[in-house]
C-alpha cells in the first residue's frame, strides 16, 4: 500500500486536514525508532486504499527538538511515496523555508496551502500555476476547516502517487523569486477584528480579570452541565445493576457475585462516569485553543509562571485540574517541550478537584462550626497551589524547558462544530483504549482487600485492608490518621468519589450517624491532617492511569506518584505535630 | 536621512507601537532556527504590538504573524529603529 505523510508547521490545521481526508477514522500506531504515537488511516484515493500519517508539527529540519527528531527519522526510515507539505497561505513568506528543507529528502512533494480563505480575506492572492511552476510541485489551496479544495487535493495525490516526480530543492533565491512574482501581500495585511479584540483582552489592566472572568466561567459551565450528566450515569448504571445484574447473578456464589459487580462492574462504571467530564472539559478547550485564546492566556499568566519553570499554557491546564485532573493531564499535550509537559503533569495532580471537594465538605461539616467552614476550605484551596508551587519548584532543574518560549499568536478563530464534536470523541476513545484495564486492575484489587478474608465485616479492621491499616499504624499514627481512616485513604487510592461511601462501610453507619461518629472519633486536629493528606498523596487510579499513559515512562510515573505520597507524609506529619498541642 | 542616522538596538528597547528593521539575531543555534522560522529574519520589519504587565513577554508582528517571545530572547533580536 503505498504511503503518505502529512507534514506542517504548528498551527497550520495540519489536524484538521487529517480528519477532514480520513473522515476521522485514524488510529494510533507504533512506528520503529519513534518515541511518540503517531495518527495514521486508511483512504480510498482514486480507486486503490493508501495510508495517510500524520507526523508531529515541525518549526524547522535543522534544530533538535523531539518532534523534528520524529519527522526525520520516519521520513528517512520508512518508505514514504508523497509528503503533503502543509502551510499557512498567509504566512508563505517565512514557512517556505520549511518546504525547501523537506525537500531535501528526494521524497515526491505536494504543497498545500491551507487557510486559502483568510489569506484572501486579508486581500494576499496567490497564484497557483506560476507557483507551482517556480517550485516544479503541485500546489493546492485548501480550507481544510470547511473543506474547500478538497477535490482538488485529492486529484493531485493520485496523479502524484501514479506519476511520482521529484522537484530539485529550492534555493533562497529561487524562493525569493517565487513568492515576488506568485504571492501578492498587500502592504496592510493584518486581521482587523482580531486587533480589535486584543486591544480588549490583552489590555494592560483589563487582560489579567478578563482572563480569571473567562476561566471562571468555564470552568462553572463544565461543570454546571457535567455533575447532571455524570450523576445520571452513575443512576443509570447502578439501575442496571439492581434491575439486571444482580438478578441474573443471584444464583452464582456471593463471592463471585461479589467480584463481579462490586469489582469489576464498579471499575467499569468509574471509567465511564468520567466520560462526561472529559467531553466537555475538551470542549472548553476546542473553544480555548482553536479560537486562539489559550497563546493570548499563556501571554497574559506567563511572567509568574515563568518564575516556576513553568508558562501561561501550564496555568491553564493546572485551573482546568480544579474540576478534573485526568482532562487536564491530557490536555498537557498542547505542549511541545517534554520537559514542560513533564513538569506541568507533575504539579496538576495537586489541583483540588471536584471529587477531592466532596470529600473535604463531608468532614469540614462534620467537624468544624458553620463560622469557619468557608475558611477551612478556603485554606485547602492555598495548600493546593501552594503544593503545586513548590513541586514545580522543586524540579523545575529536573525537567527543564528546552523550548524557546516563542509562540505563534495566531488570529482569532471560530472553531467549527464538527472541530470541536471531534476532538470530544478522539480523547474519550484515547481515555477508554488507555485507562480501562488499569482502573478496573485496581477497583478490583482494593475490593479484595477490602473483602478478605471472607470472615472479616467487609472493610473492617480484621480485612487484609485493615490489617493493612494497623501495619501503616506507625507511619500514619504520627499524622494522626488511625487505622479507620487509613482503609478510607486505601479506598481514595481508587476514586476519592468512594471515600465518604467507604467509611460508611467502615464504621456500618450511613448519614447523620456517620457524622456524629466520625465527630466522636477523631478530633479536628486530626480531620484536618487527613484532609492534608487526601489532598496531597495520589489524586486517583484514573489519574495515575493517565499519567502513566501520557508520559510513557515508568520512571517518571514512579516518581509522580511517590513524590505527592511523600509530600503529603512530610505536610500532615508537620501539621498535627504542630496542631495537638493547641 | 540616512539610515545609518538611527542607531542600533534591541528588540525588548523598543516601545509599543514602534517598527524596527531586524539587523541581525544574537542567538544559539536552536533558538535561532525558532526565530527565523517564525519570520525574524535579517532585513525584515518587527513591529511592537504590547508587553504583557510584570516585565511578561512581547507581542510582535513581523510579516502577516503575530508572535510572543520573553524579554531574554528579545534582547537577543538586533534592530534599528524604523
Amino acid at each position: 500500500m503505498k504511503r503518505i505523510a502529512l507534514v506542517g508547521m504548528p498551527n497550520t490545521g495540519k489536524s484538521t486536514l487529517f480528519n477532514r481526508l480520513t473522515g476521522a477514522q485514524a488510529k494510533v500506531g507504533n512506528w520503529p525508532g519513534i518515541t511518540v504515537d503517531l495518527l495514521s488511516a486508511k483512504l480510498l484515493l482514486g480507486d486503490s486504499m493508501v495510508e495517510l500519517v500524520d507526523l508531529p508539527g515541525i518549526y524547522d529540519l535543522r534544530g533538535f527538538s523531539e518532534d523534528e527528531h520524529v519527522v526525520t527519522t520516519f521520513l528517512r526510515q520508512q518508505s514514504v511515496d508523497v509528503v503533503l507539505v502543509l502551510l499557512n497561505a498567509s504566512q508563505l513568506e517565512r514557512q517556505l523555508q520549511l518546504y525547501a528543507q523537506l525537500a531535501q529528502f528526494g521524497i515526491p512533494l505536494l504543497l498545500v496551502l491551507n487557510m486559502a480563505d483568510e489569506a484572501a480575506a486579508l486581500g494576499i492572492t496567490i497564484e497557483r500555476e506560476a507557483l507551482s511552476g517556480w517550485l516544479g510541485v503541485p500546489v493546492c489551496l485548501v480550507s481544510a476547516k470547511h473543506g474547500q479544495g478538497m477535490e482538488q487535493l485529492r486529484g493531485l495525490v493520485v496523479r502524484a502517487l501514479r506519476a511520482p516526480a521529484q522537484a530539485a530543492p529550492p534555493d533562497d533565491a529561487v524562493i525569493e523569486a517565487a513568492l515576488k512574482s506568485a504571492v501578492h501581500v498587500p502592504a496592510q495585511a493584518s486581521h482587523r477584528l482580531t486587533e480589535k479584540i486584543d486591544r480588549v483582552l490583552l489590555d494592560p489592566w483589563l487582560g489579567l480579570p478578563l482572563f480569571f472572568g473567562v476561566m471562571f466561567l468555564l470552568f462553572e459551565a463544565v461543570f454546571w452541565l457535567g455533575t447532571p450528566v455524570q450523576n445520571a450515569l452513575a443512576a443509570g448504571f447502578s439501575a442496571l445493576r439492581a434491575a439486571a445484574l444482580e438478578p441474573a447473578l443471584a444464583a452464582a456464589p456471593p463471592l463471585l457475585t461479589g467480584l463481579l459487580l462490586d469489582g469489576v462492574y464498579n471499575g467499569l462504571s468509574t471509567v465511564a462516569s468520567f466520560v462526561p467530564l472529559i467531553i466537555l472539559f475538551f470542549l472548553a478547550m476546542a473553544i480555548v485553543e482553536d479560537t486562539g485564546y489559550l497563546s493570548r492566556a499563556a501571554f497574559l499568566i506567563d511572567a509568574l509562571m515563568a518564575r516556576f519553570g513553568l508558562d501561561g499554557r501550564s496555568f491553564v491546564m493546572i485551573l482546568m485540574g480544579f474540576g478534573c485532573n485526568v482532562p487536564a493531564l491530557m490536555g498537557t499535550r498542547v505542549m511541545r517541550s517534554r520537559g514542560l509537559r513533564l513538569l506541568t503533569m507533575m504539579v496538576i495532580p495537586f489541583s483540588l478537584c471536584s471529587a477531592r471537594l466532596q470529600v473535604f465538605l463531608f468532614f469540614i461539616a462534620a467537624l468544624f462550626p458553620p463560622r469557619l467552614a468557608p475558611l477551612v476550605l478556603f485554606s485547602l484551596y492555598v495548600m493546593s497551589i501552594a503544593a503545586a508551587m513548590l513541586t514545580s519548584l522543586v524540579f523545575k532543574r529536573r525537567f527543564v524547558n528546552n523550548d524557546p518560549f516563542v509562540l505563534e499568536i495566531p488570529p482569532y478563530r471560530f472553531p467549527t462544530l464538527r472541530q470541536i464534536v471531534l476532538r470530544g470523541w478522539h480523547e474519550v476513545r484515547h481515555f477508554l483504549r488507555r485507562a480501562t484495564r488499569f482502573i478496573v486492575a485496581g477497583v478490583v484489587l482494593v475490593w479484595l482487600l477490602t473483602h478478605f478474608p471472607v470472615a472479616a465485616a467487609p472493610g473492617g479492621v480484621d480485612t487484609w485492608a485493615g490489617h493493612l491499616g494497623s501495619w501503616l499504624s506507625p507511619v500514619l499514627g504520627p499524622l494522626g490518621i488511625d487505622p479507620k481512616l487509613t482503609i478510607a485513604l486505601i479506598f481514595g487510592f481508587v476514586a476519592k468519589e468512594i471515600v465518604i461511601g467507604s467509611l460508611a462501610v467502615i464504621y456500618a453507619r450511613e448519614g447523620g450517624a456517620l457524622v456524629s461518629a466520625i465527630a466522636h472519633d477523631v478530633t479536628w486536629v486530626q480531620a484536618y491532617s487527613f484532609m492534608l493528606f487526601t489532598l496531597i498523596y495520589t489524586p486517583c487510579l484514573s489519574t495515575i492511569a493517565t499519567l502513566r499513559s501520557e508520559a510513557k515512562n515508568a520512571a517518571f510515573s514512579v516518581v509522580a506518584v511517590a513524590w505527592p505520597l511523600a509530600l503529603a507524609w512530610l505536610v500532615s506529619f508537620a501539621f498535627y505535630q504542630t496542631a495537638r498541642h493547641f | 536621512m540616512s539610515l545609518d542616522a538611527t542607531p542600533a538596538c534591541t528588540l525588548d528597547l523598543l516601545g509599543a507601537g514602534e517598527s524596527g528593521i531586524i539587523l541581525a539575531l544574537d542567538a544559539g543555534q536552536t533558538l535561532g532556527h525558532r526565530l527565523a522560522a517564525l519570520g525574524l529574519r535579517a532585513g525584515k520589519t518587527v513591529r511592537l504590538i504590547r508587553r504583557a504587565r510584570f516585565g511578561g513577554p512581547f507581542h510582535v508582528r513581523v510579516g502577516t504573524t503575530d508572535l510572543m517571545l520573553r524579554a531574554p530572547d528579545a534582547r537577543r533580536v538586533q534592530v534599528r529603529r524604523a
